[in-house]
């Protein structure tokens, strides 16, 4: 035994475990926060979740500071299971923001159930340092674990608040779903793996096609392939799942509904962000010697996802059915920009960009949500926001602010997101799938609008008895305040000014 | 950083700047008086700017200043600049922003902050609109200008207001994606893959863009930019919303904001897609018509006075569509120097009518009357504000529709004695309003209404803007060189020419 072990432990010892650094601190912290709470008195464990975004946010400040490793373009590490890029990095600094945020959220959702906290943390720290992975995958096993480690996290998460029976409906659909999808993906790599088989390299080492660069290689000098089709189409389906696009997008709205708010927002942003850091590289690094197959099939995707997205989501009046539906509609700008990104490829760094902008405005709108969500957090209409603006000018503004910029009205972020995707579609030359985009944009004014009208406009009763219940306005909690004050902030100074931010993403 | 000290920065920054002190929270004694501040100081940095403007600028631009805003790789920087085209309308919006800002700091508007604050980046959008030179900032401080209005609607409006605003909202809203696409459109095709419009222009005079992308570039920005200015027969929306629309909203949308879309057309789409404009005059021309004659007939029919300057407004940028089929430099300077004046006149009828109703609780036409007697001041605002819009000499509108009027008759006699037909139809419409407000008997309704409350004349609140519309309205219909000059340099200078004469 011994004799085996050694010579693993010495080719161990030869990893860049610096590399994942950031990955390998979550992982620590998560773990910390379950020893702080067995040994921490009852009075002070409190504290934990300040301990878990400051923790998080010290991480972020590192990987900032630490932006341009020496292992971006260096090639793979960890023997080829990970690939260090400017994109990586750009999506770990996702990633971990979102997880902040969903933190934050947290500490306001979880104290109104009656729910053990520090699990909640814990659980959203591992998913986070999963993603980050998944967004330096090389190889299909990596990818694989990855996701599942993803997945299976927040298949728990989903189905947090286990006395609501639309959030354990919520974590069973997300379950069958999640792991059908899953079985799909898998089997298109197998295929992918199969159609390429054991490939000996100079040195007389076998690859396989779980590689990267293997599998971008045999699909260049194997046109044609018909496993190798049928594993791209396999696992660009599993993709689509992830990201909620059409025709996998059916278990958004219900999923999105149950799901603890705090849970909601963080599918919405960073479970969507995932399965493009899956997409981006597969489809414009491996896959785009067998384009022929792939833009037509993501355009179609893309096309049916807007217009399915904001169609649905004009009849919603539960808002958490509303943003996952809208977010449906983003997946398919997004794809747009991926499609783009085949004969463009500032298309990324729009792609990225516009990623961004979505964060801030989601985490806006779902920070007011989660404000305004009562003991039931399932159920909030858009009444619930009559004379929200009047009473709490500042959520009123904050949601106005983050409305607008989902919807991609200027001076704010996400207009500047969409600009950059559609300009990068327009020079790809894709007409018809920007004027679905177009037709997209503006029935989503429809809806967001009618939220903001909810929210902002005096409503005058025509029977004063039919208004709804006044909402339950507790204070907005400080951590939260601050949070929502910077993301709305956020929003407004990228609409005009996305300096260093916009510079990087764009030289990408 | 000479941006700061540019007057142009200055004109857009200081407004903005008030906004956002308001949106944090100042108190509402200082909120009333930063803006004082807000609305005078880019007024008067957009009279400074007209007073020291180059005489021979020509096509170039003056005051020019351009900072970066990490974009610069994907051809987009804030730019800005004036030229003669654009000096006139910035001092325009700087004016009417300032006569709007009084009114409303004078009215008595609930949640009066929030009004004023939403009036404040509205300013701020319209100053860099005309000052922009770069076509995504151009866009951009549109939109900045123009959401404002839909809150301003929903939370202020008269009757019908949830719906006003929702229309005026999805209207205007595919008006913007249209225009922006075409904008990209011009981005990608022109080859230059930037939004500066120098340069475009410059990679245009070189290498004209293709003819088949001209075409949809063209019908794009024609359709999106057409909503906008509320050509016939997509104009419903404007009608509506501004007979919903609080006043000072109204005034800065009526007068400056929908400026937006005819100057697009002038400083970007005529001389960046010269040859699919020619190709699409004779359609420009009849929709046109559509607005002078459909929808002037339409303003007769009217029985409610804000709803009739609504369709007014309406009608009148169909003279200046007209105008640009034209491709002179006569029609084109006059179609400017009509936006010029149909944004003093159009603010100032939209600012008494909104006095008229304070004092008669009603819009409709059919329950007002001899109210001259009562408020000679305010008669007699109106009146001239009414011939300012029916275009009698020394008014400003005037010389608008002279140029337009003169220049079309070289494009078509038959579009021209068509046209001249609308100012009948004004002057029908503007002197029957006149009639029925000021003058005969009082209605039984009314005698009560004013029994109530006896109607007080204009006060200096509503004086002093009034006075400051009407003295530019009368200042350029006597002296039409102080912009003349400048706009006639511009049109006939070296790279507009593509456009104006050929």
């Amino acid at each position: 035994m011994p004799t085996d072990l050694l010579p693993l432990l010495e080719q161990a010892g030869r990893n860049q475990w610096l590399a994942i650094a950031p990955e390998l601190m979550l992982g620590l912290i998560a773990l910390l926060l379950l020893v702080l709470e067995l040994l921490l008195p009852k009075a002070q464990r409190g504290l934990i979740p300040g301990i878990a975004i400051i923790s998080q946010v010290a991480v972020l400040v590192a990987l900032v500071v630490n932006l341009n490793t020496p292992y971006i373009g260096a090639g793979p590490t960890f023997n080829g299971l990970l690939q260090h890029s400017g994109g990586g990095q750009f999506l770990r600094l996702f990633f971990l923001l979102a997880s902040i945020l969903t933190c934050v959220l947290g500490t306001v959702s979880l104290p109104r159930q009656r729910m053990p906290h520090i699990e909640f943390y814990h659980i959203l720290l591992v998913v986070t340092a999963g993603m980050m992975l998944l967004a330096q995958a090389n190889h299909f096993v990596m990818l694989f674990v990855a996701l599942e480690t993803v997945t299976v996290g927040l298949y728990i998460l989903v189905s947090y608040y286990r006395d609501n029976p639309l959030t354990l409906e919520a974590g069973l659909k997300y379950l069958i779903m999640g792991a059908l999808s899953s079985g799909i993906l898998l089997f298109g790599i197998a295929l992918l793996y199969g159609a390429v088989g054991a490939v000996p390299d100079a040195d007389g080492r076998l690859h396989t096609g779980f590689e990267y660069q293997v599998l971008a290689r045999f699909l260049a000098t194997h046109p044609g392939n018909f496993l190798a089709s049928a594993g791209i189409v396999l696992v660009l389906a599993g993709v689509a799942f992830k990201i909620g696009a059409f025709p996998f997008q059916i278990w958004v709205p219900d999923v999105y509904q149950g799901a603890p708010t705090p849970v909601t927002a963080f599918l919405a942003v960073a479970s969507k962000a995932a399965g493009f850091a899956v997409l981006l590289p597969l489809a414009l690094e491996v896959f785009p010697a067998y384009s022929s197959l792939v833009i037509p099939l993501l355009s179609v995707m893309a096309a049916a996802t807007i217009l399915f997205g904001n169609i649905a989501a004009l009849t919603q009046f539960n808002v958490k059915r509303l943003i996952g539906l809208s977010g449906v509609a983003h997946a398919g700008y997004l794809l747009l920009g991926v499609v783009a990104g085949f004969s463009q490829p500032q298309a990324v760094g729009a792609v990225y960009f516009y990623l961004f902008a979505y964060l801030l405005a989601s985490f806006a709108v779902f920070g007011v949500m989660t404000q305004l969500g009562g003991a039931d957090d399932a159920n909030q209409d858009m009444d619930n926001y009559a004379e929200l603006a009047r009473e709490r000018p500042f959520l009123g503004a904050v949601l106005a602010i983050g409305l607008g910029s989902l919807a991609g009205i200027p001076p704010l972020a996400g207009f500047m997101g969409k600009l950059l995707i559609f300009t990068a579609a327009f020079q790809a030359g894709h007409y018809a799938l920007l004027l679905v985009a177009i037709t997209g944009v503006v029935l989503s004014i429809y809806y967001y609008f009618g939220w903001i009208k909810a929210a902002c406009f005096p409503t005058k009763p025509i029977v004063p008895e039919e208004t709804a219940p006044p909402t339950t306005l507790a204070p907005v909690p400080r951590g939260l305040g601050l949070a929502l004050g910077l993301l709305a902030f956020a929003s407004v100074l990228f609409g005009f000014y996305q300096g260093a931010l916009g510079r990087w993403l764009l030289g990408l | 950083m000479d941006l700061l000290f540019n007057p142009l920065f200055l004109s857009i920054a200081v407004p903005f700047a008030v906004a956002v002190a308001i949106l944090c929270g100042l108190p509402k004694r200082w909120s009333v008086r930063l803006a004082y501040l807000g609305f005078g100081v880019p007024a008067m940095l957009a009279l400074w700017s007209w007073a020291n403007f180059p005489a021979d600028a020509g096509a170039d631009y003056a005051f020019a200043a351009r900072a970066s805003t990490g974009l610069e790789g994907f051809g987009i920087s804030l730019a800005l600049g004036l030229n003669g085209v654009s000096l006139p309308l910035f001092v325009m919006a700087g004016l009417v922003g300032l006569a709007a800002g009084l009114y409303a700091i004078r009215s008595t508007a609930e949640r009066l902050k929030l009004y004023l604050m939403l009036l404040l980046f509205m300013q701020a959008g319209l100053m860099g609109v005309f000052a922009s030179t770069d076509v995504f900032f151009l866009y951009f401080f549109h939109e900045l200008a123009l959401i404002p209005t839909f809150l301003m609607v929903g939370i202020w409006g008269g009757r019908d207001r949830n719906y006003a605003a929702m229309k005026m909202t999805i209207y205007l809203t595919v008006g913007a994606m249209l225009s922006l696409l075409g904008l990209v459109a011009i981005y990608v095709k022109s080859g230059a893959n930037t939004f500066d419009l120098p340069t475009l222009r410059a990679a245009v005079a070189a290498q004209p863009i293709a003819a088949t992308a001209q075409k949809y570039a063209f019908g794009l920005l024609l359709s999106g930019f057409g909503i906008l200015v509320s050509l016939w027969p997509l104009h419903t929306w404007a009608p509506l919303g501004y007979g919903s629309a609080p006043s000072s909203a109204a005034m800065l949308h009526a007068g400056v904001l929908k400026k937006f879309g005819l100057y697009g057309l002038i400083q970007i789409a005529l001389p960046l897609l010269s040859d699919a404009a020619r190709a699409h005059s004779q359609v420009i021309a009849w929709l046109a018509l559509g607005n002078v004659l459909v929808v002037g007939l339409i303003t007769i029919a009217q029985r409610d006075l804000k709803q009739m300057v609504g369709y007014s407004s309406v009608m009148h940028m169909g003279y200046a569509f007209l105008g640009l089929v034209c491709f002179s430099a006569a029609g084109t300077g006059g179609v400017v120097m009509l936006m010029v004046a149909h944004g003093y006149s159009a603010a100032l009828m939209f600012l008494l009518t909104t006095s008229i109703h304070d004092r008669t609780q009603t819009f409709d036409l059919a329950d007002m009357g001899g109210l001259a007697q009562r408020t000679p001041v305010l008669a007699a605002f109106f009146i001239a504000a009414t011939l300012a819009g029916i275009g009698l000499p020394g008014f400003a509108n005037f010389w608008g529709e002279l140029g337009i009027f003169v220049a079309l008759w070289k494009f078509s006699p038959g579009f021209c004695a068509a046209a001249v037909a609308g100012v009948v139809i004004s002057a029908i419409y503007g002197l029957r309003a006149v009639a029925r407000v000021f003058f005969g008997p009082a209605t039984p309704a009314l005698t009560n209404v004013m029994a109530a409350k006896p109607p007080a004349d204009l006060a200096w609140g509503e004086r002093l803007p009034a006075l400051i519309l009407l003295v530019m309205l009368l200042v350029i219909g006597f002296w039409p060189k102080s912009i003349s000059d400048t706009l006639n340099a511009a049109l006939t200078a070296a790279p507009a020419r593509v456009a104006a004469t050929r």
